[in-house]
């Protein structure tokens, strides 16, 4: 059976965070026009308490590299790429290298920061302008790295074409589990448990009176713990917080700090928007309108998803938490 | 492909792969931008000109999306209106207010927006209020406090070819910063600036003291490709030719003088169309290139120094003429060379700098002492309450004031080359030349090309518009040509760095039309047939060694630029 269709059967989707269909980006990329057409592997993973993809690569680094090998051969790609955060291509370059032997697969070594992992400020890097991102449409799989058609996908999915293809994937994905909790780690559980499920099979159900950030630990959702009934979204991270023990301020300090010194700064939302909310809680001392308008402009004006998404940590928070 | 869609619930008609901005502009539909320019990709940044496509989710910006047929659009709501002052709020709130003396003033679209949408500037404290100011040789500030992050510099320095200006982190913000490529002070950053940021080293302080010394003789001289362009700073249509209302005006500044440079224009002309003669039968050192943009000569010996022998030695044409107003002209009145003043009204930024060569120095002085630019002679209009519409024409100075149509066009991309080619014709066959309009090296196309025979003799000549389009030529084969022509900025000297504000190809497109209809018009049309020039070359220019000391000049390669920091 042609791979697309057990990647459909599976339903497997994309495991970076934005969930779109594996199968269904695969056969965009197989049909798009274009003379030459290249794989890229995103291992950016620069989200606080995510680090899932970084366990993948450790553990289990030939069945990325085969996963990737297989995405080469079905849209024939000229090249692959695995676009690799700082760390990780520090610890397991070498490594790579070996499984890689001679395949046409580049390491390439991310520079950028957060906003480095963006689907087009990838290509920007590695055609070797600033990690910025571009306008969509056109999307990357009719106009990617280099104006080809390129097929991104995250290290974790590409683990899962592996395992898919030996016919041993039994629906599960991985989860960064962390903060107040006993056993923090990565998990590889069943992909529809729900979060109380997985703390509790994890061992990290806490005893206190506790809230999580679920999905990203920067850009995840505040849920409380009564709504845990339900999957992770996102990067799949579930971080803990002891809802007594934890100072809300210096937890929307540091989002904010990170987004601030992350974004690219090229929309005015997202440079001068990020700056003031770090401005205001730094300082401890938030206009709520301030705060409102930002968030709406963010929202609906930001040029890529970075800077759509930054207000919902912070909305969540405030809005569940802070009363 | 033509497209049909709606915009405001209008039907307009639209070309597929035009933005919906270009479709709701020419239609009359207002869209507010900051970091459009109509000369550079879209940056989409600022994030102002949001619109409502029906259909889609969410909002898009109508600079970068493409216009489809059938697309219906909304581009005014109290969502986007809400939208547009928040993020113009977040826009100033980065941004040094500093209207008094920007170069935008009256025409800033940061504050008639600002008017327009009520936005208090001074909701957010400044962000950039302890950032620096720096100087760019004698020629550009960029005062980094008035950035707003567009990065338009960014883009058109590097569409120039220089890429001086690039993209910084500093202080955990991607900022303006600078290269280690050379600047050649052409000044695009500064017309393509929707803060302000950019702007000319200011030389009016010192052209006022001047002014008010009385035992200076002040003499203005003005370019040809001011006098279609500096009625836009008062109100008057792109193009308006005021020639006679640029003397009356600076007249009422207190010059002595008030002279033409287009008479420089017609000796450079004469100098360069006979060198081309030379070189062109000496098979030496072709294709010759231009000099009289002193950012390309700059960019000739900073980065293709192994060109520097085929740049024309002629020198340009306010210098020529500044040097014959203090030789000449002070002979003939009696006049201490010493104490002349020469100040030169250019449309250009790069000229601030090309005064200071020494290679252009003769008898110790300076030809030109100070260059304003096309927009500091507005300022200066402006604070004397000087209207040029309303002004009532003077008439120029003797002696400098008998100049051709051929003087008159150099303001414009290819106007050289064709002054140079109706000489040199003549000249080289002793033939009346029939057609001396170059149509095919004229308008805004980015390089241009022309064959003529003279004599026995192919002609090849390229036409460069935008210094950008020069390294194409300088790489890949230059030695086809016999003559090239090189203007850094797009358009020549009518779209030059110190010109009105703002500047797009129509607007540069009506002050060139505008330069050719003067020519058109005029009595002499051949540099070579003017008789001022004719007098000049039998009363004054009587050896070579007096036409190289004031015609010719030298260059070398240069040393590094200094970038100031000023606070």
């Amino acid at each position: 059976m042609n791979i697309v269709r057990k990647i459909k059967e599976a339903d497997l989707k994309g495991r970076g965070g934005g969930g779109f269909p594996t199968g269904i980006k695969w056969e965009l990329v197989k049909k798009a026009k274009g003379k030459k057409k290249y794989v890229i592997c995103n291992a950016s993973e620069g989200e606080p308490n995510v680090f899932k993809d970084g366990y993948i690569l450790e553990n289990y680094p030939k069945e990325v590299i085969n996963g990737i090998n297989i995405a080469a051969d079905f849209i024939s790609a000229e090249y692959s790429y695995i676009y690799l955060n700082k760390d990780y291509y520090k610890k397991i370059k070498n490594r790579l290298e070996d499984i890689i032997g001679n395949k046409k697969i580049i390491i390439f070594e991310k520079k950028a920061g957060y906003i480095g992992g963006e689907e087009t400020a990838v290509c920007e890097s590695i055609e070797g302008r600033r990690a910025e991102p571009k306008k969509k449409p056109p999307f990357l799989t009719d106009c990617g790295l280099f104006n080809c058609p390129t097929l991104m996908n995250n290290v974790e999915t590409f683990y899962y074409v592996s395992k898919i293809s030996k016919g041993t994937y039994q629906k599960t994905r991985f989860y960064s589990v962390n903060g107040d909790v006993l056993n923090p780690g990565v998990y590889e559980l069943p992909e529809n448990l729900t979060m109380v499920q997985i703390l509790r099979e994890t061992n990290n159900y806490p005893d206190f009176d506790f809230f999580v950030q679920a999905g990203g630990g920067v850009s995840g959702e505040i849920m409380l713990s009564e709504e845990l009934n339900k999957p992770v979204y996102g990067a799949g991270s579930i971080t803990v917080f002891n809802k007594k023990e934890t100072d809300i301020y210096s937890l929307m300090e540091k989002w904010a700090e990170f987004y601030h010194k992350g974004n690219c700064d090229k929309c005015a939302p997202c440079r001068e928007g990020a700056y003031r909310i770090y401005e205001m809680i730094k300082a401890r001392n938030i206009d709520m309108e301030k705060l409102e308008d930002i968030f709406l402009s963010l929202k609906k004006t930001s040029f890529c998803s970075l800077g759509r998404g930054m207000p919902l940590p912070f909305e969540s928070l405030i809005k569940k938490i802070k009363k | 492909m033509k497209i049909k869609l709606k915009i405001n619930d209008k039907e307009v008609d639209g070309s597929k792969g035009e933005s919906i901005l270009t479709i709701a502009k020419r239609n009359g539909v207002k869209i507010p931008t900051a970091c459009y320019h109509s000369d550079l990709e879209p940056q989409g940044s600022c994030r102002l000109c949001l619109v409502h496509i029906k259909g889609r989710e969410g909002l898009h910006t109508s600079c970068s999306t493409l216009a489809e047929d059938g697309m219906e659009i909304i581009t005014d709501s109290s969502e986007i209106r809400k939208l547009r002052k928040i993020n113009l709020e977040l826009l100033l709130s980065q941004h040094i207010e500093q209207c008094s003396d920007c170069n935008w003033s009256y025409k800033c679209k940061l504050l008639s927006l600002a008017k327009e949408y009520r936005i208090k500037i001074n909701k957010f404290e400044d962000r950039k209020k302890n950032f620096p100011k720096y100087q760019f040789g004698p020629s550009i500030i960029f005062d980094s406090s008035k950035c707003i992050d567009c990065k338009n510099c960014i883009q058109m320095c590097k569409k120039q070819g220089v890429g001086f200006l690039t993209t910084e982190e500093k202080n955990d913000f991607f900022q303006v910063g600078f290269s280690s490529k050379e600047c050649v002070f052409c000044g695009q950053c500064i017309t393509h600036c929707p803060g302000g940021a950019f702007e000319e080293v200011d030389s009016i302080t010192d052209v006022e003291k001047e002014l008010a010394d009385e035992k200076k003789y002040v003499v203005f001289q003005f370019a040809p490709a001011i006098r279609s362009s500096i009625g836009e700073d008062f109100g008057m249509i792109s193009g308006s030719i005021v020639t006679e209302k640029i003397v009356a005006g600076i007249k009422k500044l207190g010059a002595n003088k008030v002279f033409d440079v287009s008479v420089g224009a017609d000796i450079t002309t004469i100098e360069e169309g006979g060198e081309l003669i030379e070189r062109i039968l000496g098979k030496k050192d072709l294709p010759m290139f231009t000099s009289c943009c002193p950012s390309w000569v700059r960019y000739v010996e900073t980065y293709y120094p192994k060109f520097i022998k085929n740049l024309t030695t002629v020198r340009s044409p306010h210098i020529i003429l500044g040097g014959l107003t203090k030789s000449y002209f002070a002979e003939k009145q009696k006049i201490n060379p010493k104490d002349i003043v020469v100040v030169s009204i250019m449309p250009c930024t790069s000229k601030k700098y090309e005064i200071e060569r020494k290679e252009l120095y003769f008898n110790k002085l300076k030809p030109v002492d100070y260059v304003l630019t096309t927009r500091e002679l507005s300022r200066m209009f402006k604070k004397h309450n000087i209207n040029l519409s309303k002004i009532k024409d003077e008439k120029l100075d003797s002696p400098w004031n008998d100049y051709t149509g051929a003087g008159v066009i150099y303001g414009s991309t290819g106007g050289v080359t064709e002054s140079a080619l109706r000489t040199v014709y003549e000249k080289m066959t002793g033939k009346k030349l029939e057609e001396i309009e170059f149509k095919s090296i004229r308008g805004m196309k980015g390089s241009k090309e022309v064959k003529i025979r003279i004599g026995k003799k192919n002609i090849r000549v390229a036409v460069i518009n935008g210094l950008g389009n020069a390294k194409k030529l300088l790489e890949d084969d230059p030695y086809k040509y016999d003559y090239v022509e090189v203007m850094a900025c797009p358009g020549g000297c009518i779209g030059g760095g110190g010109q009105p504000m703002p500047v797009n190809n129509d607007i540069r497109k009506k002050r060139a039309l505008s330069l050719y209809k003067i020519d058109k018009k005029w009595g002499i049309r051949m540099a070579h047939e003017s008789p001022l020039v004719k007098l000049m070359y039998k009363e004054f220019f009587k050896n070579k060694e007096i036409v190289h000391k004031f015609c010719h000049t030298s260059y070398s390669p240069k040393e590094k630029m200094n970038i100031i920091k000023i606070k």
